[in-house]
């Protein structure tokens, strides 16, 4: 988010790295392949196909607008790591939210539920920054509208803390402790030409 | 956006915005078994048609219950405007009585943005769902959500838009809209059926159809409206049909890609031969089906945001 203009500029410190968020991403990308079991005899615990019985890998998807991108990387890392492709897509949660009439209308973002759906599957909510939670109460409403998944994880790219919600993330890239005032951005390559978390403010 | 009355005067990025958000609520409700967001959940919707209508009333009924929202539908003949109260008495009621947002169709023109006028201290909102000979801006909407997705998109398309232009909102709408997102649009229609002062429209006007119908990327036929025709705006329905139906000799010269609207009702055999409205290159089901998506988005953008 760009910083109102015409204020002084505060104080901006780099939080992570280019280098650092692709580290966080591939640590992230193990640990879900520890978590659901990917590399496992059975190949994954990311919920099984009814009619086989087949193990399924977990399906993640990105809430827009940079944790759709994220998710993307994961999905990537992960098949890098453990040889499973991964299903990854976008949920949009603007139309659960409970803040829409408190700002003016905004704009709807790219809904994109992978094909085989999430009935029965494992759904990995994907991030960028977990702070009131809110968000992620949204995504919970949207996804039981598109189905029934098997289990619900969340991983988030940064923690800044201060929820309003009990809501906590199971794959957390940095824990940061923040004020409320301060103010964090992710920056990925795919949204703002490069990678990089910032920390603003006092 | 505060009310929704015409698409003249409509800037280019607010079309633009509505007809995304109909997108995005189009494919985040493709292939989903629950078909309702809670987003306009506590918010009153009231429908008010003083003229006959199908698809336009359900349309909006349907958009607002899939958004959660409370709708109400008040017909002229069954309601209070049957024993004499005025237009602007049952607006007021309406809006005393907690809707957020005034769906009005109205045979006098006009009649909407009257009620914009005594709604002005009020936060309800009101769109226009059809108003005499003036506007219908959400068919426009849906007309050009239709031509983005079979066309890809809208700037450089010249469409034709057919028949009955005088007595027609659709086609006003649809002028100023399409204009407004860069299109190029002709108007093919015998003399007598084309509006006074059409010269200051941002259109072109043609009284022969065979000859443009090779150049264009898509044809809206219009429905001849005999109910507000007093006297000969032409020889016979059959002479009219011959000159300005369109039947599968005319369909066969369009180009490959073009495709044929109508916004409904349809007089089969009159304005468009059944063959036509039942071909693959027809875009009418369409019409209808993004027309509840369009609708959701006009609610969203009057309703979902902070009160202005």
């Amino acid at each position: 988010m760009a910083p109102p203009r015409g204020a002084a500029a505060p104080a901006e410190r780099e939080l992570l790295s280019a280098g650092d968020v692709a580290r966080t991403i591939a640590r992230m990308a193990h640990q879900v392949i520890e978590k659901t079991a990917l590399d496992g005899p059975t190949g994954g615990a990311g919920g099984t196909d009814g009619g086989t019985g087949t193990p399924l890998p977990p399906v993640l998807l990105g809430i827009p607008t940079r944790g759709t991108p994220l998710a993307r990387r994961l999905a990537t890392r992960i098949e890098e790591f453990s040889g499973v492709a991964v299903p990854a897509g976008a949920l949009d949660v603007t139309l659960y939210r409970d803040d829409l009439r408190r700002k003016p209308t905004r704009p709807l973002e790219e809904t994109d539920v992978p094909a085989g759906g999430i009935d029965d599957r494992v759904v990995i909510l994907v991030d960028d920054v977990l702070f009131s939670g809110r968000t992620v109460r949204s995504a919970l409403d949207a996804l039981s509208d598109h189905g029934r998944p098997r289990a619900v994880q969340l991983a988030a790219l940064v923690d800044r803390g201060h929820r309003d919600l009990p809501i906590r993330a199971d794959y957390v890239g940095k824990n940061v402790p923040t004020s409320r005032t301060e103010e964090v951005s992710v920056l990925l390559a795919e949204t703002d030409d490069r990678d990089a978390v910032l920390i603003r403010g006092q | 956006m505060r009310h929704l009355l015409t698409t003249d005067g409509l800037g280019r990025d607010e079309a633009t915005a509505v007809l995304e958000t109909a997108d995005e609520l189009k494919r985040t409700l493709l292939g989903r078994e629950v078909r309702k967001l809670p987003t306009l959940r506590g918010r009153t919707v009231v429908t008010m048609f003083y003229e006959n209508s199908t698809r336009t009333r359900v349309s909006f009924e349907l958009a607002g219950k899939w958004m959660s929202a409370d709708v109400v539908n008040v017909s002229a003949g069954g309601s209070s405007v049957g024993k004499g109260e005025s237009l602007r008495d049952t607006t007021l009621t309406l809006s005393a009585a907690g809707a957020d947002c005034v769906i009005v169709r109205h045979p006098a023109s006009g009649a909407p943005h009257r009620l914009s006028g005594w709604l002005t201290d009020t936060r309800t909102s009101v769109v226009n769902a059809g108003d005499g000979m003036h506007e219908h801006p959400t068919q426009a909407l849906l007309d050009a959500a239709t031509l983005r997705e079979r066309l890809g998109g809208i700037e450089g398309r010249r469409i034709a838009i057919v028949g009955d232009v005088l007595h027609s909102r659709v086609a006003r709408s649809n002028v100023h809209l399409l204009a407004t997102l860069g299109a190029e649009v002709v108007l093919v229609a015998p003399p007598t059926l084309l509006p006074y002062g059409v010269e200051q429209w941002p259109v072109t006007t043609a009284f022969d159809l065979d000859s443009q119908l090779p150049g264009v990327d898509a044809v809206m036929m219009l429905r001849v409206q005999a109910e507000r025709m007093q006297g000969g705006f032409f020889p016979s329905a059959r002479e009219y049909s011959i000159a300005y139906g369109l039947n599968e000799k005319r369909l066969a010269m369009l180009p490959e890609h073009a495709v044929v609207l109508h916004p409904g009702p349809m007089l089969r055999g009159m304005e468009i031969a059944s063959p036509v409205a039942d071909s693959p290159r027809a875009a009418i089901t369409d019409q209808v089906s993004n027309g509840v998506h369009v609708r959701m988005a006009v609610l969203y953008h009057l309703l979902a945001g902070e009160e202005l």
